[in-house]
């Protein structure tokens, strides 16, 4: 039996940069998201150094207006959006369903390179002069009046998007065809389904973000009157194609998590998912409703009352599902069997911290309210709650759980818990305070304030140096475990699902042999077990 | 009130308690909510934690009542919360139709507001008002977006260029409130504040005589429409190349295409910075456009002018 496992079947660069191999893609995408993370944390750290006083001592006005967009355009672009499906999904996906690879596998080294042909590009965006537009290009703003790096800009996110879409279509055939015999849908784990419902959204939404990133290089640069009222054409159209993507992207970013949080509360309650069916059937359904919630982004635009009333309501719609995988994950800790290892830590803290960002979101897409906290930092809160104490909790629970099956090593258990409760304390303490100031009026995007918001926004401040403790030291003992780690067996968590089923690290070609599937996801009774033929 | 623990803007205007109770009551269903799911959670995880390593716990496949409970539960919560905002929203953005309320024009531009007084008083970055008065601004912008917002009175609206939005509050205390730009508008965003004055009635009056009398935004329309050459044609006279205006703002007028249109604000602006989309039937299209030649608050004031001109007949329907 050969002991090659696909890190060690061969160590030549060639076989990194020229691999097909969907495992070594998945840890390629590990080392570029990582690396943006950093660069975003870092423009983060800086908006929340200047924000400590009230006036500004740290960064001109022009400098920090290029730190926020930059910090959000890497944040989202770079880190969000590919973090989950590039990384884990990629990783995982293939496994999961029983198979070799994806269904394309030189698409998805593609994928790859497209999305660090974007990052590059959009970072020459950053080093040659920075972009001050927000992450959200508002026209005529974008187009007529700002006068930075943004046509290249529009450039790299234009060409990052097709990493998404590429990797979307890859994963919508890897499970329609490539699943083991006798995997049926509904044997399926909730990641894959997870995974499905975003790749659907990957590939409706992206290209209309595309086309929109090209109606504003149009405009700006040749002067093309498509968004500028003095030519005939109306500024409020591209927030309505913008955020036509923009919205659905969010939930490209949350649905996967949500996917991981279903496999992490399983394993470490010993127990299948409560409601099933319930959470698979809501992904879909968050998918779906999700293309049609756009306008919420824009009540107070000048589009009509009516407009705004229609994408209130189905806002209020597509909050239901996400409650019914919240009261499910709930469930299944009844009568289980819990333990606190620290992917279980981060799918609790997560189940708390994504409430409290999805009930908020209810806050803003109730007209009245919007009214005041519209642009401000209300708005900032709830999607920090949602994307960071949402989609990052579920990505490192989901990194922490996967890790010994990536890499054959376990990181060290005890710093994993205190980095876990040091990143929960330190993010609230970094963003709860930003309801208060958002309710208190104080907007977005403000480079200097009145004195009387200065408490919260040091207690902000404060907050975050603990976060990115927090953050900083799994970066540290995932890189020592590598190397000092205790060797990891194939199933270190006695978890269900076909990537235990086979070495830490996998093989190169994942199984020695084609499983045969002949139990549900998650048979955690004492009954059942799985038949490799 | 101790500003260190302020959890809320003064509530200054009419609309400020209902946004208030509105939050106040989706707080509490947070609570309720969140506070049910974190102590379950956490209580769950104590009360069922591992107790020895080959513990199988009972197989529970799900509970199709809890499913439907804790989805109609919801989504009625959800219906409620829906209608009571919407109820809240419109009267945030209707104002009262009163002949009381004090018409203020606000343009926005990089970085700064202008506003202007029905009697011609101009303000830059401030704007007094009376208390007990419905205050009604219609705004625009002379380049990016911007948006007005007064936390104190809860309202914000967006300042497009192009278009004219609204904006109405009527204030209920005394005192000066924050004005701030909520819309990222480029380098000085953070800087495109300003204040808005309360005083009682009295004061008002003193306040607004004691300026620099500037001209109504009636009589400025005028004087533009007479410096601008708009009598030349607009002249009334039968035979005129253009259309009578007396009487003409908030009819229905025919084009040449064959469609009507009302003749409302939008229209009269897109009729003085772009002629040739719609002209008007039994005319030809001779009119200039007058882009760059009238700046968005001039353009306000020809509306202003044009909505005063009563025809022969009627006096006073219109308003």
């Amino acid at each position: 039996m050969s002991d090659k496992n696909y890190l060690n079947v061969s160590y030549t660069l060639k076989s990194w940069l020229l691999t097909v191999d969907h495992k070594r893609i998945g840890l390629m995408y590990l080392l570029s998201v990582t690396g943006f993370f950093m660069l975003g944390g870092i423009f983060a750290m800086l908006i929340r150094l200047e924000l400590m006083t009230p006036v500004g001592d740290l960064l001109q006005a022009e400098n920090y207006n290029k730190i926020f967009t930059m910090h959000g355009l890497v944040m989202i672009f770079f880190f969000l959006i590919p973090a989950v499906p590039g990384v884990l999904g990629n990783f995982l996906l293939p496994l999961m369903v029983g198979a070799k690879d994806v269904a394309f596998p030189r698409l998805n080294l593609a994928s790859w390179y497209v999305f660090m042909a974007g990052g590059l590009i959009t970072s020459s965006a950053v080093v040659f002069g920075g972009v001050d537009t927000g992450w959200t290009f508002y026209t005529p703003y974008s187009t007529t009046y700002a006068n930075t790096n943004v046509a290249i800009t529009l450039v790299g996110a234009f060409v990052t998007g097709f990493s998404s879409i590429l990797t979307g279509i890859n994963f919508i055939a890897t499970v329609h065809k490539m699943r083991a015999p006798g995997l049926t849908w509904f044997r399926l784990p909730l990641f894959v389904w997870a995974l499905y419902a975003t790749s659907l959204i990957m590939v409706l939404a992206t290209p209309v973000l595309a086309m929109t990133l090209v109606l504003v290089f149009v405009e700006r640069v040749f002067g093309v009157g498509i968004f500028d009222p003095a030519l005939g054409g109306d500024p409020v159209l591209f927030q309505h194609l913008f955020w036509f993507y923009s919205h659905p992207a969010v939930y490209i970013m949350i649905l996967p998590s949500m996917g991981i949080i279903s496999e992490l509360i399983s394993c470490f309650s010993r127990k299948r998912v409560f409601g099933y069916n319930f959470i698979a059937y809501s992904s879909i359904g968050i998918a779906f409703l999700g293309f049609l919630v756009w306008g919420h982004h824009m009540f107070l635009s000048s589009q009509s009352v009516y407009a705004a009333m229609v994408f209130s309501f189905i806002t209020f719609l597509v909050a239901i599902p996400s409650a019914i995988k919240v009261f499910n994950w709930t469930a299944t800790l009844y009568r289980g069997s819990i333990s606190y290892d620290t992917p279980m830590l981060y799918a609790l803290g997560f189940i708390g911290l994504f409430t409290i960002g999805g009930l908020t979101g209810i806050f803003l897409g109730t007209l009245g309210l919007d009214m005041h906290v519209h642009d401000t930092y209300f708005v900032v809160a709830h999607f920090h709650y949602v994307m960071v104490g949402g989609v990052i909790m579920a990505y490192l629970g989901g990194v922490h759980f996967w890790w010994p099956k990536m890499t054959g090593k376990m990181y060290p258990e005890i710093w994993a818990r205190i980095s876990a409760v040091i990143v929960f304390v330190g993010f609230n303490l970094t963003f709860f305070p930003q309801f208060l100031l958002g309710y208190l009026g104080m907007p977005r995007r403000y480079h200097v304030y009145p004195d009387e918001f200065q408490v919260l926004n040091v207690m902000s401040t404060a907050g975050a140096s603990i976060l990115g403790l927090g953050y900083l030291m799994p970066i540290l003992y995932f890189t020592w475990s590598l190397k000092y780690g205790k060797k990891a067996s194939a199933n270190p968590w006695k978890a269900k699902g076909l990537e235990w089923e086979t070495a830490s690290p996998p093989p190169p070609h994942n199984f020695l042999e084609t499983p045969i599937v002949e139990e549900e996801a998650y048979a955690y009774g004492p009954s059942r077990e799985v038949q490799i033929a | 009130m101790n500003t260190l623990f302020q959890f809320l803007p003064p509530q200054a205007s009419t609309i400020s308690g209902e946004v208030d109770a509105l939050y106040f009551f989706l707080i509490g269903i947070s609570l309720v909510f969140a506070g049910l799911i974190c102590l379950a959670v956490v209580f769950f995880a104590i009360r069922y934690r591992r107790r020895s390593d080959d513990e199988t716990p009972e197989e529970i496949e799900g509970s199709l009542l809890l499913e439907l409970t804790w989805t109609i539960i919801p989504l009625l919560i959800c219906g409620v919360i829906f209608a009571w905002g919407t109820k809240v929203f419109f009267d945030a953005v209707r104002p009262p139709a009163t002949e009381d309320s004090i018409e203020i024009l606000v343009t926005g531009k990089q970085w700064m507001w202008k506003l202007q007084h029905p009697d011609g008083t101009r303000e830059i970055n401030e704007l007094h008002v009376p208390i007990g008065r419905p205050v009604k601004l219609t705004m625009t912008s002379e380049d990016v977006i911007h948006s007005f917002y007064i936390p104190a009175f809860r309202t914000k609206m967006d300042v497009v260029p192009g278009v004219f939005t609204s904006l109405w509050f009527e204030a209920t205390k005394k005192g000066k409130y924050h004005l701030f730009c909520a819309e990222y508008c480029g380098t000085k965003h953070s800087e495109m504040i300003g204040w808005v004055h309360v005083m009682d009635a009295h004061e008002y009056e003193t306040w607004l005589s004691g300026g620099v009398d500037g001209e109504s935004a009636v009589a400025g329309g005028k004087r533009l429409f007479s410096e601008l050459g708009c009598q030349s044609c607009h002249s009334g006279d039968s035979g005129a190349r253009g259309p009578n205006l007396e009487g003409l703002y908030g009819t229905e007028h025919a084009l040449e295409s064959g469609e009507n249109v009302t003749v409302d604000a939008k229209y009269v602006r897109e009729s003085i910075l772009n002629p040739l989309s719609k002209v008007s039937k039994g005319y030809t299209p001779v009119m200039p456009t007058y882009q760059g030649l009238v700046d968005e608050m001039g353009i306000m004031r020809l509306i202003a002018y044009i909505q005063s001109l009563q025809s022969q007949e009627g006096a006073e329907a219109k308003q």
